[in-house]
């Protein structure tokens, strides 16, 4: 290796940056058309594989030349597969389609590409202000978000570190390798960032500590582990710009005086793991990790390290355990990570959007951080919102944006003219809040004083279809296997809290439950280690406090009266407007349970009715004669003809 | 069908054998060791065990212990076209639970089991990405979004009849050769 070299890191990194500007304007002044289509898990589950082959064929075909760049989600899940077609010569501007499957794909190839007409009905809006076509920052979808973490994500492509510096890639790195690395620490403790996995410790704080810890050789982690069963931003967020986390990740290094890093992230993740590595490899060859990055003295270098899939291992000393080859069971805390953390070492466990929030801070200021968001959290938030909503996804808004305005006015309110019932924030830890919340302010302690918590930023949204007794009882089996087993109250705490709730579910309640329900919660919150089992039972406890009325129903009604629980619903056949001869229902159910009554309608056989519903979905709007009921007791009983005449 | 399992085993031993070389002697490589023999052979057979804990020098019931302890590891070859069924919140809200119900019926194993002709496994699976159209199901490695109960039994048969058709032209292949 030759000696530090005299020229600065940011000289060494204007090479690459014009290297990077080359190649980005190559590709801008392109005449040829250029297709993006959005290739992250949610894309290619919508079946963007099959689009962005559909467009190869349809152009091979026409004998087209356009390019076709991968990029990665823009957080629109609810319209992919995504594609913007940039059509120059048409003199329309960028034009973004929403379910692009490959019929679509093939015709928009053959007018758009090779015809130059965008086929307006089928388009979503415009990229960039025109005075042609709507464009889709017109849309609350687009234009309330604030995007500070996600601004590169569905533009560039993942696998193309050049991509990213043409966008201003790694120049916060080289500006600041030439800055003390205490300077670096000041900036961000006064942008007040607090850590986005979950807790919301100070990170600038964190890292204070981590720098003054003695000690060789300290560490970095990146904790990807992202175990909430209904969160996926950070695995979209390493899917679609992992060059920015890696990015922060240097940083950190260099501020705390770290030599190594881990990235932790789920094998489950195999994309994600995928596109790290790759973007790891890539920072290597250009001199941004290894050996004096950007010709500085600094040395630094990130290793990938594939979690098994265990929510608890979400926990720092968990965490740390699991890569020295453990069960991941959590350690007691202190010693913190920080001052002994892998093999003894100081380990600095920062989440990946945390990470990824740091070049963007110090790129442009803790000020211009601290003017995003509210005076106590400062920046944005990352939610993955689904369930009963018009526009699912991944939504990126400033911190103090209300919960009303997240859920109605950026993600398109309830479908189907349902009404709102709950939103469910903070994935296993968290908790479920009822429509009076709905102005709660999105911030760390405002959500924690309504008895939620950011926890991992899973946000999911109910109508008045789901039974809040359900839900907590769908964390508790969760939670409770995934409890690692080393506390008593954890291990057998929540496997009764879980008993209880299956009896409520079945109509099997019993008049104290609520109490034994609330005392134990209490004392599996006050008897656990580690946030896994502290944090367990708020999704009893809100709802408890919140609906208490449906969990009362479930006791003393037996009755559901979202109609969810199984065992407490029936189905039943109105025999005044079911059709006579229809047989829309029969074809439908898996169980055989239909039969046709001595009228020659049909009856539901509630012996072999599994409830799933699909018959209610399957009769004809014009009859609508299937009606789900709770308590059991409200069907009425319908006499099934002894002789079922049966095809076999 | 046990003999043939027996004999697959005996073959990824010896696979897994040679490829330890490729590894550290160190506890903390126990779990990219078992990540590695599972994802080349789809499963950890039990008596791999005893070969992991003899390389690194610990005990079998130890890296029994750390494999049972996380979701990855799976103790049984999975079937030829794996089912995995998504209960991540959004789609245990819209019903995933039915979903995997409907495969167990249709299949008549349970989540965790294959079947005897080893086609089909099922299992359930947290979160895969894609909740906005929940409920989600994968077969292989084909996601199938807004899934209903009346849709188990159509993918069931479309994978069953292509894997008719294959063996029809390959049949043909064969006799025209
Ligand atoms: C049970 C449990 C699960 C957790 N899961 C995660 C996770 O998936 N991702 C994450 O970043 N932090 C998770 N955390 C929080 C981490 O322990 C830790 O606070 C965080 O990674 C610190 O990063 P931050 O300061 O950037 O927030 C979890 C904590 C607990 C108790
Ligand atoms: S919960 Fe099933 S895909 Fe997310």
């Amino acid at each position: 290796m030759s000696p530090p070299s005299s020229a600065s890191p940011e000289t060494h990194y204007l090479r690459i940056r014009r290297e990077a500007d080359t190649r980005r304007k190559s590709f801008v002044e392109l005449t040829e058309p250029r297709i993006h289509i959005g290739m992250a898990t949610c894309g290619i589950a919508s079946g963007a594989l099959e689009t962005k082959k559909a467009f190869e064929e349809a152009l091979a075909e026409r004998r087209l030349s356009a390019r076709i760049h991968s990029v990665g989600c823009i957080g629109h899940c609810y319209a992919e597969p995504i594609v913007v077609i940039d059509n120059p010569a048409s003199g329309f501007p960028p034009i973004l389609y929403p379910e692009t499957h490959p019929g679509k794909a093939k015709m928009l190839a053959k007018f758009f590409v090779e015809e130059g007409d965008p086929r307006l009905e089928h388009i979503l809006g415009a990229t960039e202000p025109n005075d042609m076509i709507p464009v889709i920052t017109d849309y609350p979808r687009f234009n309330m978000e604030t995007r500070v973490v996600m601004a590169k994500c569905g533009k560039i492509d993942p696998e193309d570190i050049y991509d990213y510096i043409a966008e201003g890639g790694y120049a916060a790195l080289a500006k600041s390798l030439q800055e003390p690395a205490a300077r670096i620490i000041d900036e961000v403790v006064s942008s007040g960032l607090r850590g986005r996995g979950g807790a919301g410790f100070p990170t600038g704080r964190k890292w204070e500590l981590a720098a003054g810890a003695g000690g060789e050789s300290k560490l970095v982690i990146c904790n990807a582990d992202e175990g909430d069963p209904g969160a996926y931003m950070d695995r979209t967020i390493l899917e679609s710009n992992p060059h920015q986390v890696v990015e922060g990740m240097i940083l950190c290094g260099y501020a705390v005086g770290a030599e190594n890093a881990i990235v932790y992230v789920r094998a489950e993740y195999p994309l994600a793991v995928k596109l790290v590595t790759r973007a790891i490899e890539q920072a290597r060859k250009l001199g941004l990790l290894g050996k004096q990055i950007l010709g500085s003295p600094f040395d630094f270098d990130i290793q990938v390290f594939q979690g098994s899939g265990a929510f608890v291992c979400g926990e720092e000393t968990a965490l740390i355990q699991s890569i020295e080859g453990n069960r991941g069971m959590p350690l007691h805390r202190p010693p913190f990570p920080v001052q002994m953390g892998l093999n003894g070492r100081p380990t600095i466990i920062n989440n990946v959007k945390t990470l990824a929030t740091i070049s963007p801070i110090l790129e442009n200021g803790a000020d211009w951080f601290r003017g995003i968001g509210t005076e106590q959290s400062p920046g944005t938030a990352i939610f993955s919102v689904v369930g009963n909503v018009v526009h699912p996804g991944l939504v990126e808004i400033p911190m103090g944006v209300t919960l009303r305005t997240l859920i109605f006015d950026i993600c398109g309110g309830i479908p189907n003219q349902k009404k709102f019932k709950a939103v469910q924030i903070g994935g296993p830890s968290g908790g479920c809040l009822p429509e009076e919340f709905l102005d709660t302010p999105i911030d760390f302690d405002s959500l924690i004083e309504a008895g939620a918590m950011m926890g991992s930023g899973g946000m999911v949204v109910m109508d008045e279809d789901a039974c809040l007794v359900d839900v907590s009882r769908y964390f508790l089996e969760f939670t409770q296997n995934e409890s690692c087993g080393k506390c008593t109250f954890c291990r057998i705490g929540t496997h009764h809290l879980l008993t209880i709730l299956e009896r409520l579910t079945q109509g099997e309640g019993r008049p104290e439950d609520i109490e034994l329900l609330q005392t134990l919660s209490q004392d599996i919150k006050n008897g656990s280690l580690c946030g896994l089992g502290k944090t367990a039972p708020n999704p009893v406890l809100t709802s408890l406090q919140y609906f208490m009325d449906e969990y009362e129903a479930h006791i003393t009604e037996k009755k559901c009266p979202a109609c969810m629980c199984r065992s407490l619903t029936a189905f039943y056949i109105d025999l005044d407007t079911c059709a006579i001869g229809c047989e829309a229902c029969v074809a439908v159910c898996p169980t055989d349970a239909i039969f046709t009554t001595s009228t020659r309608k049909k009856g539901v056989d509630l012996v072999r009715c599994v409830k799933c519903g699909e018959c209610m979905v399957a009769c004809p709007p014009e009859y609508d004669a299937v009606r789900r009921v709770s308590p059991l007791g409200l069907a009425p009983a319908v006499e099934k003809p002894k002789e079922t005449p049966r095809k076999e | 069908m046990d003999d043939v399992l027996q004999a697959e085993e005996e073959a990824i031993l010896s696979n897994v054998r040679s490829r330890l070389a490729l590894f550290e002697k160190d506890r903390s490589r126990l779990i990219p060791i078992l990540q590695m023999i599972q994802e080349t052979h789809a499963y950890l057979p039990a008596a791999a065990f005893g070969i992991v804990a003899d390389f690194l020098g610990i005990s079998e019931c130890d890296v029994y212990g750390v494999a049972t302890f996380y979701n990855q590891f799976r103790f049984n070859p999975p079937g030829r076209n794996p089912i995995k069924v998504c209960l991540g919140t959004a789609c245990h809200v819209r019903g995933g639970d039915i979903i995997l119900e409907n495969f167990e019926r249709r299949l008549e194993i349970s989540e965790g089991e294959t079947t005897r002709d080893r086609e089909f496994s099922i299992e359930r699976v947290a979160c895969v990405g894609c909740c906005a159209i929940a409920p989600v199901a994968v077969i292989g490695e084909t996601v199938h979004g807004s899934m209903a109960p009346s849709k188990v039994e159509s993918l069931i048969l479309r994978v069953q009849l292509e894997k008719e058709r294959e063996e029809r032209s390959q049949a043909k292949n064969e006799s025209t050769q």
